[in-house]
């Protein structure tokens, strides 16, 4: 019966729309109570139930940036996390690229070998290789250097970048190809003016993938880096003490280090699926 | 005719822009791990250089009988295999709450990715401190105002870190690791073949038969992927342990096992042996792993 089932479906598909949306409230709780928490006093911050109408304040800010005098600055850490993130996205993308179009547009025999060699690295724990690097650091003097760690996060990321890429790059035609090389053009000309319009929107999701992972990588900058070179996640491992309130800078410090990668990950949001089932799903 | 000169240059043309990208990775990837393999057969700790030596399988022997290290391979598969398990069955969940239309869908599908876009330092700081915390965190306090709500004044406050060490970590683990699961299922379901629901759905098939003869057969593969790599990265996890337990109460993983015998205890020889140990299990999963997504990949390339 026509009506009876559309009623009842309508029924169902609220009820269910309803769960969906409690849901997603659950899952984003624990961040908007960071986010709320880190615009508490820290008094107000630490009581028992928790205070929903406690005046919003920007101390928790200015404790974690140091205009309080007490902290030591953010700034370093967040400098290094940036400039260990963007150069080693970019260079990423320099040698992933190329290696793209050799496994897609143009492909070279045993590709799938290839690739899959490429993926194998990045099911290696990095802790396995982790020692080496500190040895072979410690003797080059790169202990403590931001650009060992652009280095170590261009390995880690540069699989997730070949199968991301050669997966966009495969969507470009071959006939269109086929026709520039005819054309006579050649690889330069081939990539910027006929694959680049194509695979410049998986180009920037690939991109924006890569910088989230070198953004949140905790372990490799914790054993390799000391003073100079510790980026935000280091710093976040050494924010509490022992000593007075601190959960509002905490939580103002999590919300800070945690908005380049929210905000990466929201651009990046259509592609984010294919990136980290490293193309397997699109 | 092309001369064979003519044809092996071609050959290199194609090859040449992989190579920057594989020596890259072989150099920075397989070398340390050649490295790994060949320490983990020496005697040496840096905090005693002049009795460095071949140790043979010494320090193989000493991961298989070191109850510590034991504990920790246990550690790791039951944090492991608890969270991927509760993750996938989470997000297949969501996953079919977010294939059905209903308002503010897109909205809803970017709250449940924000926990997995939080940094993961950031977000177990946030669950051992503003969450655990036995004094004024939220759970506790939580329990307070549903206790006075029927007013009662003496409200379980419960210390959750140190009643169920392992059980705090992995549920953050859980709830960051969900929106992956979801999301991969999520693809899963939308590739779904639409007519072959919409006949089954006409010849009178419930819900729940659509569900378990077509839904579930197509999704395989996606919940062996989404489990597989997941399990590949939490194996690895190290952000959770470190922060939220500081490897201690008997939640110490093999990461921060082999983190705390290279960097504190300075012990190479038996760290490595402990890489080499964690890589193996990597790998066993890591071919299954790579199987399905051969699979699917076939598939993608036959289409």
């Amino acid at each position: 019966m026509t009506r009876g089932e559309n009623r009842v479906d309508r029924r169902t598909r609220g009820v269910l729309g309803l769960v969906a949306w409690l849901c997603g409230l659950a899952f984003f709780l624990p961040v908007a109570w960071m986010v709320l928490t880190s615009f508490h006093r820290e008094t107000d911050a630490a009581t028992n139930p928790p205070s929903l109408t406690a005046p919003l304040t920007l101390h928790g800010y200015r404790e974690f940036f140091g205009a309080g005098g007490a902290g030591v600055s953010p700034w370093p850490p967040l400098i290094n996390s940036l400039t260990a993130s963007v150069a080693s996205t970019l260079l990423v993308l320099v040698l992933a690229v190329p290696a793209a179009y050799a496994l897609s547009i143009r492909p070279v025999r045993k590709w799938r070998d290839v690739l899959f060699f490429f993926l194998s690295t990045k099911m290696l724990p990095l802790v396995a290789g982790l020692l080496p690097i500190y040895l072979v650091a410690q003797n080059t003097r790169m202990l403590d250097s931001i650009w060992l760690l652009v280095i170590l996060y261009t390995s880690m990321n540069l699989p997730i970048a070949v199968w991301m890429m050669r997966s966009f790059l495969a969507e470009v035609p071959v006939e269109i190809l086929e026709a520039a090389s005819l054309d006579g053009a050649g690889l330069p000309t081939t990539l910027l003016r006929i694959v680049a319009p194509v695979a410049l929107p998986g180009l920037a999701a690939t991109a924006l993938i890569s910088f989230i992972f070198s953004w949140n990588e905790l372990l490799f900058a914790r054993v390799l880096t000391g003073i100079v070179a510790g980026t935000s996640p280091v710093f976040l491992t050494g924010l509490v003490t022992s000593q007075g309130l601190f959960l509002a800078k905490v939580c103002a410090a999590a919300t800070v280090v945690s908005l380049p990668v929210l905000v990466a990950g929201f651009a990046a949001q259509d592609k984010l699926v294919q990136g980290l089932s490293l193309g397997a799903v699109k | 005719m092309r001369t064979p000169r003519t044809e092996r240059a071609a050959n290199w043309a194609r090859r040449a822009p992989l190579l920057p990208a594989l020596v890259f990775l072989i150099a920075v990837t397989q070398l340390p791990f050649v490295a790994t393999v060949v320490i983990s057969f020496l005697r040496w700790n840096a905090l005693a250089p002049d009795h460095r030596g071949f140790a043979a399988l010494d320090n193989y022997r000493a991961v298989v009988t070191d109850p510590a290290l034991r504990s920790s391979i246990a550690t790791t598969v039951l944090l492991t295999v608890s969270v991927v398990l509760t993750s996938l069955l989470l997000g297949l969940g969501l996953a079919l709450l977010l294939d059905r239309r209903f308002i503010g869908r897109g909205v809803v599908r970017t709250l449940l990715i924000t926990p997995f876009l939080v940094v993961p330092v950031a977000a177990a700081l946030l669950w051992k401190h503003a969450l655990y915390n036995a004094s004024y965190g939220l759970l506790n306090g939580v329990l307070t105002w549903v206790w006075r709500l029927f007013g009662a004044g003496d409200p379980p406050q419960p210390d959750w870190m140190t009643n169920s060490p392992l059980a705090a970590v992995a549920l953050s683990l859980v709830w960051q690791w969900t929106p992956f699961m979801m999301l991969i299922l999520l693809a899963g379901l939308q590739s779904r073949p639409a007519d072959a629901v919409e006949a089954a759905r006409m010849d009178g098939a419930s819900a729940f038969g659509i569900f378990r003869h077509l839904t579930l057969p197509h999704l395989r593969r996606y919940l062996e992927l989404a489990a597989l790599l997941g399990t590949v990265y939490i194996v690895q996890n190290f952000d959770a342990v470190f922060t939220i337990t500081s490897g201690g109460l008997g939640t110490a993983n093999l990461p921060y096992t082999i983190y705390q015998t290279f960097y504190q205890a300075h012990d190479y020889g038996r760290a490595s042996a402990q890489g080499v140990v964690v890589v193996l299990c990597s790998l066993l999963v890591a071919n299954f792993a790579l199987r399905t997504v051969s699979s699917l990949l076939r598939e993608e390339i036959t289409r």
